[in-house]
C-alpha cells in the first residue's frame, strides 16, 4: 500500500492529520492494484454502485410524496407524476432503476460465474455479494408492493403466503408478515418503513463489506490468474495498474453507456412493453378480482416459473428457496482447479451455458401462464436448473484443470 | 501513593475466573437484548383494530336464490357462499379419485364441514376464496363439461393465477399445484341467517 507523505502545510496537511483522506484515496484507489486485463463484463460492479445510489437519490425525492397506506398509497403515485414538477421523470427513474438494478446484478453475477470469481481465496466476497442480491430481492419487492397497484396487491398476496408453507409456524407467520387478517395499512406501513429505512442500510453496509473483501482478495479476471502470484522489482503486481486512474477512466464509459441506455428506456419506453411495469399496476388495488394473470416482474420470473412447474406447494416453495440459496454453495461446488471459463474443458462451457439460457428460459416462462406446454416446458428447464449445480462438482473437477498461461493475456490497445 | 513496585507486579491472572466472568456478562447481555426483542416483534402482530375488524359477519339467505352465489368479507378474506341445487350436490360424486383429499382428511374446516358436501347443510357452501396454493382468488366455473378448465370437468372453481381446480365442494383436483380442499370458515346457520365467524359447536367468537 501506498503511503501518502505529509504535505508542508496548508489546509490538506492539517485535514490529513486529522482524518486520513490521502491514506484513504491511496489505499483504495490509486494504490489499488487490479489486473489490466479487465474486459467489458468488469463494468458490472461500478455500475450497480451507480444504480444504488441512482435509487436511493430518486428514493429520497418519491419519498417526498409518496403517503404510504392502503388508502393514500394509490393515489399520491397518479399525484405525484401527474401534478407534481418533474414527478413524472424521477418517479419513473426510481421504478425504471429497479429494473437496471437488476439487468446490472444478473450481468455482474454472470461474470463472476463465467471467470470463477467465486472461487478460493473469493469465496466471502461472493457470499456477500449474494447477501446483497437477497437483500436487494426482498427491497424489490416491498417497492412494488408500496403503491398498492392490483398486481402489487395480488402479488404481495403470492409472496407472503409462501411463508404460509412452512410447516407449524406457517400461518401464524403470514399474519405476523402482514400485521392484519389480509394485506392492509399495517402491511403497507411496515413494507414502507423497511423498504425506505431498514434495506437500504443493510444493502449499504453490505456493499461496504463487498467492497472490504474485494480489496482484500483482489479483484480476479478473464484469465482467473492471480497477478499477486507475479510481483515485480518494486513489490507491485506486474500485470496490475492502479484503479485510478486507469479503471476509474474505464468506468465512466461505462457509465456513459448506461446512462445513455437508461435515458432512452425512461423517456420512450418506461413500462418496457409491460415488463418493467405491469399493466395491471395501472389499476387500484382490488381485493376481489385477481389479475387473469398473475406474474411477478420480470427479475423474479425463473424462481417463480420453478415454484409453478412443482404440483405440490410445499416442495414448489422449497425448491424455489433451494434454487436461491444454491448459487451461495458455488464456491465449494466448484471443484476445478482453474477458475476462468477459458481455461476449462467443452463440458464446463456445455454446462455454463446451458444454464445461462436455462435461466433465461424460466424467467420467460415464470411471464407466461400456467397451463399447458408453458407447464410442461417449465418443468423440463427445472430439472436442468437443478443439474447444473449437481454436474458441477463432476464437470469442473474432471475438465478444469488444463494448463493455464502464466500471465493473463493482454493486448494493448 | 502506595508503593508502585508492589502494584506493578503483574499478578497471576486467574483464567477460570475471567473466563466465566466473559461467559456471565455476555450470556446476561443476551438475555436482555432477546427480552428487548420482543416488544419489537410482537409489535408487527394485528392490532386491535384490526382485531375487532374481524369480528362475524352475517349473511341473509333468504335473497338467494338456488344456484346463486354470493361474496362476502370476513377477516380481510372473501368469502363465497353458494346455495347449491340438487344438480349440483350430485355432481360432487363419480370423481373422488382424482381429488388430492376427498375426505377433507387434511384440509382446514371444521368438524361439521368434514364431510363428502363440506357443509353444514348440504345446501349451503360456505368456503374462504383464497386459493390453498399461494393465496389467489378462485374463480366460479359452474358450468359443467366446461372444456376449457379440463375433460369431464363436473362444475366447479378454477385459480386463475397456478391453475388449481376445485369442484363444488371445494375439493381439490389432482394435477394441482394447491395441495388443500379451499378452506371452509367456522359458521353457524339459523334458519336463512349465516353468520361466518361464529363456530356452531362452540357459538362463539373463532
Amino acid at each position: 500500500m501506498a503511503t501518502v507523505i505529509e504535505g508542508k502545510g496548508g489546509f490538506r496537511a492539517w485535514l490529513n492529520k486529522r482524518m486520513p483522506v490521502d491514506q484513504f484515496v491511496a489505499d483504495q484507489l490509486t494504490g489499488y492494484y487490479a489486473p489490466k486485463n479487465f474486459n467489458v463484463w468488469y463494468f458490472f460492479g461500478s455500475l450497480a454502485l451507480l444504480v444504488f445510489v441512482m435509487q436511493i437519490v430518486t428514493g429520497i425525492f418519491v419519498t417526498m410524496h409518496f403517503k404510504p397506506g392502503e388508502a393514500t398509497a394509490w393515489n399520491s403515485v397518479q399525484v405525484m407524476v401527474r401534478e407534481v414538477p418533474y414527478m413524472w421523470l424521477i418517479q419513473p427513474m426510481h421504478a425504471v432503476g429497479a429494473s437496471f438494478f437488476f439487468v446490472v446484478v444478473y450481468l455482474h453475477m454472470a461474470r463472476a460465474m463465467l471467470y470463477g470469481s467465486y472461487k478460493a481465496p473469493r469465496e466471502l466476497l461472493w457470499i456477500i455479494g449474494m447477501l446483497i442480491y437477497l437483500a436487494l430481492m426482498a427491497e424489490a419487492f416491498m417497492g412494488y408492493v408500496l403503491p398498492n397497484g392490483n398486481m402489487s396487491y395480488w402479488g404481495a398476496q403470492v409472496i407472503i403466503n409462501l411463508f404460509g408453507t412452512i410447516p407449524g409456524i406457517g400461518p401464524d407467520l403470514v399474519e405476523w408478515i402482514r400485521g392484519d387478517y389480509g394485506i392492509g395499512d399495517a402491511t403497507l406501513n411496515r413494507f414502507f418503513s423497511l423498504h425506505v429505512i431498514a434495506l437500504p442500510f443493510i444493502i449499504a453496509l453490505l456493499v461496504m463489506l463487498h467492497l472490504v473483501a474485494l480489496r482484500q482478495v483482489g479483484s480476479n479476471n478473464p484469465d482467473g490468474i492471480e497477478i499477486k502470484e507475479k510481483l515485480g522489482k518494486d513489490g507491485l503486481p506486474i500485470d496490475g495498474v492502479p484503479f485510478h486512474p486507469y479503471y476509474t477512466v474505464k468506468d465512466i464509459v461505462g457509465v456513459g453507456l448506461f446512462l445513455t441506455l437508461f435515458a432512452v428506456v425512461v423517456f420512450f419506453a418506461p413500462t418496457f412493453g409491460g415488463l418493467f411495469m405491469e399493466p395491471p399496476n395501472f389499476e387500484p388495488a382490488n381485493p376481489v378480482s385477481t389479475p387473469d394473470h398473475i406474474a411477478p416482474v420480470w427479475y423474479f420470473t425463473p424462481y417463480y416459473a420453478i415454484l409453478r412447474a412443482v404440483p405440490d406447494q410445499k416442495i414448489g416453495a422449497l425448491l424455489m428457496a433451494a434454487s436461491v440459496v444454491a448459487f451461495l454453495f458455488l464456491p465449494w461446488l466448484d471443484r476445478a482447479k482453474n477458475k476462468s471459463i477459458r481455461y476449462r474443458g467443452a463440458a464446463s462451457k456445455i454446462l455454463l451455458g446451458t444454464f445461462f439460457i436455462t435461466f433465461v428460459v424460466l424467467m420467460w416462462l415464470g411471464l407466461k401462464p400456467a397451463d399447458g406446454i408453458y407447464v410442461l416446458l417449465a418443468r423440463i428447464f427445472t430439472t436442468l436448473y437443478f443439474l447444473f449445480f449437481i454436474l458441477l462438482p463432476f464437470v469442473s473437477k474432471a475438465d478444469g484443470n488444463g494448463p493455464v498461461p502464466d500471465r493473463v493475456t493482454y493486448h494493448a490497445h | 501513593m502506595s508503593d508502585h513496585a508492589a502494584t506493578d507486579a503483574v499478578p497471576e491472572v486467574d483464567e477460570s475466573r475471567r473466563k466465566f466472568l466473559i461467559a456471565a456478562t455476555a450470556g446476561t447481555g443476551a438475555v436482555g437484548a432477546i427480552l428487548t426483542a420482543v416488544p419489537f416483534v410482537a409489535s408487527w402482530n394485528p392490532s386491535e383494530s384490526a382485531r375487532a375488524a374481524g369480528l362475524p359477519t352475517e349473511v341473509d339467505l333468504s335473497k338467494m336464490e338456488a344456484g346463486q352465489m354470493t361474496t362476502h368479507f370476513w377477516r380481510k378474506k372473501q368469502i363465497y357462499v353458494v346455495k347449491r341445487t340438487p344438480e349440483m350436490l350430485a355432481s360432487l360424486a363419480g370423481h373422488d379419485g382424482e381429488l388430492k383429499d376427498p375426505e377433507s382428511k387434511e384440509s382446514d374446516q371444521p368438524d361439521y364441514a368434514k364431510n363428502a358436501q363440506r357443509a353444514l347443510n348440504p345446501d349451503v357452501l360456505v368456503l374462504i376464496a383464497v386459493c390453498t396454493h399461494l393465496g389467489c382468488l378462485p374463480k366460479t366455473r359452474f358450468t359443467p363439461n366446461d372444456a376449457t378448465v379440463m375433460a369431464n370437468w363436473p362444475g366447479g372453481f378454477f385459480c386463475p393465477c397456478h391453475g388449481s381446480k376445485f369442484d363444488l365442494a371445494g375439493r381439490v383436483f389432482e394435477g394441482s399445484p394447491a395441495s388443500l380442499n379451499l378452506a371452509v370458515p367456522p359458521y353457524t346457520l339459523e334458519g336463512d341467517k349465516l353468520t361466518i365467524g361464529v363456530d356452531a359447536n362452540q357459538k362463539g367468537n373463532a
